[in-house]
């Protein structure tokens, strides 16, 4: 199915300071979206506002032409985010944290170690994360986005500690997702060298 | 989509497995509930009638302060890990995911405390049909307490240094389990008729499994803006 994404007038305060206003664009299947603006612009705060964890101060969110705040449950199980942190317990082997993190979203008909294996986990899958490298938990969290059958990701600074195999990892993913009609917002400083066109929306 | 059963099912077997991973967690509220219980009647003697008369109010306040003292890494690692994140924009049901770690803490920290109750009342020279009432009010307030901690617990878990907070929020709504838990053994220690007590704590313990999940839910929501 072709989903669609729309936001228009979306303003948001925090205390205070207004940190963007009147912001809008239209995301369509196979499309994606960087986000653009210096530290403290506001980038992931919008990334947030869109995933649903912060308030919007004004301005409407559509999924397929609904509102999302009509159905934030329905809206969450298609979307799946990739923050700051991994997300996955320190404690746990990264086998144990994708198994779990496959009851909370729809998934793919993929076997959580061949998807582990294809991000490059092969020997560490059965480690306690704690003894993985930044990098290494980072390919981890990649292989919840590969895992999940969900039209939409959101990436908050995606090349944060990978490397240069890693870094290219990622937009081949990415690509992938985006040719099976998926769509991506992401956060980023950095450009993206993607086989589609990017738009780009720039937070002063 | 998996269904909201194995959601919950899925959540209190994770919750299980790090305490597993982590067994010092566990057991800092059994150590301490067993510590304070046992060193009153030492402190205060071997009067028979003295510690029969102390020992309900004695244990119930040792279990309530363990409880609190468990609730603050609630959702204080999940927090800082990202994965309440993650917890947060699933496509499941946010109180019943709540509901899946609010169990798998009672089971790790209020069952532990029913469990070695007898032992601490003996030191108080409880009989045996007393230690059975102290099981059974012990068994329906720690799972009101779970439930209301979670509250607590998903209220301050922003908060650098929350736990003074935490117990702030928390003991108001626990007073009437501390009042009835401990009067309805003391009670039944007396020969007296005690069964409306474990008949508040039960109603207690529904009306809080009831509506804590939605406040927790609600709670957790907020405190990650």
């Amino acid at each position: 199915m072709n989903h669609k994404l729309e936001a228009a007038d979306l303003t948001l305060f925090r205390g205070e300071r207004c940190l963007f206003a009147g912001i809008g664009f239209a995301l369509a299947h196979g499309a994606v979206l960087a986000l653009k603006g210096a530290n403290g612009s506001g980038k992931t705060s919008l990334l947030r506002a869109l995933a649903g964890l912060i308030d919007l101060e004004e301005g409407t969110i559509k999924w397929d032409g609904r509102p999302v705040l009509e159905d934030p449950q329905q809206f969450r199980s298609q979307f799946v985010w990739y923050g700051h942190r991994t997300g996955f317990k320190q404690d746990l082997t990264p086998l144990e944290n994708l198994k779990f993190d496959a009851m909370l979203r729809p998934q793919r008909d993929a076997s959580p170690r061949d998807v582990l294996c294809s991000v490059g986990l092969e020997k560490q899958m059965e480690l306690p994360m704690r003894q993985l490298s930044a990098g290494q938990q980072r390919r981890a969290a990649l292989a919840r986005m590969l895992i999940a059958d969900v039209p939409l990701w959101l990436m908050d600074e995606p090349f944060t500690n990978l490397d240069v195999a890693g870094r290219e990892f990622v937009e081949a993913t990415l690509g992938t997702h985006l040719t099976r009609g998926g769509m991506a917002i992401i956060a980023t400083h950095q450009a993206l060298s993607l086989s589609v066109p990017v738009d780009e929306l720039v937070i002063q | 989509m998996p269904g909201m059963i194995t959601a919950f099912v899925a959540t209190t077997q994770r919750e299980l497995l790090l305490s597993l991973r982590r067994p010092g967690d566990m057991l800092n509220p059994l150590v301490f509930f067993l510590m304070v219980s046992t060193l009153f009647p030492l402190a205060i003697g071997p009067d028979n009638e003295t510690l029969k008369e102390i020992g309900p109010g004695v244990t119930w306040v040792a279990a309530l302060l363990a409880m609190l003292l468990s609730l603050n890494s609630l959702f204080m690692s999940d927090y800082e890990d990202g994965s309440l994140e993650q917890l947060l924009l699933s496509g499941q049901p946010l109180p019943v995911i709540g509901l899946g770690k609010t169990l798998a803490h009672w089971l790790v920290t209020g069952l532990p405390l029913v469990i070695v109750a007898p032992i601490v009342a003996v030191t108080y020279r409880l009989p045996n049909e007393v230690i059975v009432v102290m099981m059974m009010t012990l068994l329906l307030g720690t799972i009101s307490l779970s439930l209301l901690g979670a509250i607590g617990a998903a209220l301050t878990v922003g908060i650098h240094r929350g736990t003074a907070l935490l117990s702030l929020l928390v003991l108001p709504l626990s007073m009437p389990l501390l009042i009835f838990g401990a009067r309805t053994v003391a009670l039944a220690a007396g020969n007296e008729v005690y069964s409306a007590g474990i008949f508040f704590l039960a109603a207690y313990a529904v009306g809080a499994l009831t509506l804590a999940p939605f406040a927790t839910a609600a709670a957790l929501r907020i405190s990650n803006e």
